[in-house]
């Protein structure tokens, strides 16, 4: 019956995630430094100077990785809700919420490097552009989400209620960036066109690609020790979990 | 069918035997419109530029204020319970506690909204745009509202969490109800807005009240 190399649903307990977690963690660790100074290097020393925007455009490294993996985490962590209200896990309740804080960070880092890079290039910190106010509405929303959490004692419930939130949000995540994005061409005159960038070197898009590549690696690392210390402080009371090395110290 | 108009006939009862706490909400819409001219000042084509946005703020604030309620009372003595257990679907109970609740904090505010848009000197064509569009929006924050009233049930700090959660989402019914009329004003047309407040509409009452379903379900285990 079951002659499947790796048997996925084994993982689906705490129990057998929590040993597996703790031997992925240094390998993806090691990713995150790999293409993080490969990302670096490439995007401090190999890609050429902007001939528009000079030096200040290095921030793109930094900004688009953390624009991309504020959007794909809460896509990943709505995911996670639907999967453990679908087949009524606990891992991925636990998931979800070990994902929310570093999307929160992701978005935050984005809406601040946005605001650095803003105010060389466009003279300003923030304008009611399209991306920034749906990037700041994503923001509220991990926040929301967090908060939720953080609010309901029972875990169970805590888990529960964030999926439904999780799930909602993520249905009106494109509706509110479509109605943002049409607010925008209805009030034009303070908005800055940021559709129309100048074609990238490609250096640039490799730097970009890495470093991305990197912040995924950084999420996955984080995500999963967050995961470990949810998994420890839920199943504290169990044997197997009272019986690891580092509990017993 | 008769169990939800039970359930909306019953909401309003309850509604009428408690005025104060639907007329703090009411109140509560005016005052931080009147506010608003105190805070910026009486130019009538600044104010006229600002009515819409600052007439949906101010309702989007008060649909919130009322919200709490909406299933808090039910869920201490035990009414919440018992419509659970119900042979009725739970989802038809909670889409006539959301039209009660429409109708006790929503209709009143697309009623009063003219005459604040008085106020502000907006022309009546454009006062005739807000009234639409307000009758198309209230009852979708009034459906969004209730997710998340249900998910912050029994919550600790649940009045200022329930603000938290839900004002993201209340986001594009603001965008296109008051873009509605100022699109009206500005010489475009409010067609466009219009459709796809109903749009939204249309989507939310189809959904809301099945995720509500489920958060109350959660909130009862």
């Amino acid at each position: 019956m079951n002659n499947r190399l790796i048997n996925w649903f084994k993982f689906a307990s705490p129990q057998s995630f929590y040993p597996l977690a703790g031997k992925l963690i240094p390998l993806f660790w090691a990713l995150t430094a790999i293409f993080g100074i490969a990302g670096l290097w490439i995007s401090f020393f190999v890609a050429p100077t902007d001939a528009v925007q000079g030096e200040g455009y290095r921030i793109i490294f930094i900004h688009v990785p953390a624009s991309w993996m504020s959007m794909f985490i809460y896509l990943v962590m709505a995911a996670w809700a639907g999967l453990g209200l679908a087949l009524n896990t606990r891992l991925s309740g636990m998931m979800a919420q070990a994902l929310a804080p570093t999307g929160a960070l992701m978005a935050f880092l984005s809406l601040w490097t946005g605001a650095l890079w803003g105010k060389p290039m466009w003279g300003t910190w923030w304008v009611w552009d399209a991306r920034l106010t749906s990037e700041l509405i994503l923001f509220f929303l991990y926040i929301g989400f967090i908060a939720l959490q953080a609010a309901i004692d029972d875990p169970r419930r805590a888990d529960k209620a964030g999926a439904i939130l999780a799930l909602v949000g993520v249905v009106n995540v494109p509706i509110i960036y479509f109605s943002v994005k049409w607010w925008n061409t209805l009030h034009q005159g303070a908005s800055v066109s940021l559709a129309k960038s100048p074609s990238m070197a490609q250096t640039m898009l490799w730097g970009m690609l890495i470093m991305a590549l990197c912040f995924w690696m950084y999420s996955i690392a984080v995500a999963l020790m967050r995961a470990r210390a949810i998994i420890l402080e839920r199943e504290i009371h169990t044997e197997w979990a009272r019986a690891l090395p580092e509990v017993k110290e | 069918m008769s169990a939800f108009l039970s359930i909306v006939r019953r909401d309003l009862l309850l509604a009428m035997r408690r005025k104060s706490e639907v007329l703090t909400a009411l109140f509560f819409f005016i005052i931080v419109v009147s506010l608003f001219p105190l805070g910026i000042g009486p130019e009538s084509a600044l104010l006229r530029k600002i009515a819409p946005g600052i007439i949906w703020v101010a309702a989007l604030l008060s649909t919130m204020l009322s919200l709490n309620r909406l299933f808090a009372t039910d869920h201490a003595d035990g009414t919440l319970e018992q419509m659970v257990l119900a042979p009725t679907p739970l989802g038809l109970l909670v889409a006539g506690k959301i039209l009660a609740h429409w109708l006790v904090s929503g209709l009143p505010l697309v009623l009063l909204a003219p005459v604040l848009g008085l106020q502000f000197d907006l022309d009546p064509s454009a006062l005739g745009i807000l009234i639409v569009a307000l009758l198309l929006g209230t009852p979708l924050l009034s459906l969004i509202g209730a997710i998340g009233a249900a998910l912050t049930l029994g919550v600790r700090g649940g009045g200022v969490l329930l603000s938290l959660l839900v004002l993201p989402l209340y986001i594009p019914a603001l965008i296109f109800g008051a873009g509605a009329v100022e699109a009206y004003i500005s010489g475009l047309g409010a067609a466009g807005h219009l459709s796809l407040l109903a749009a939204l509409l249309a989507l939310a009452v189809f959904f809301a009240p099945w995720a509500t379903t489920a958060a109350l379900k959660i909130a009862l285990e």
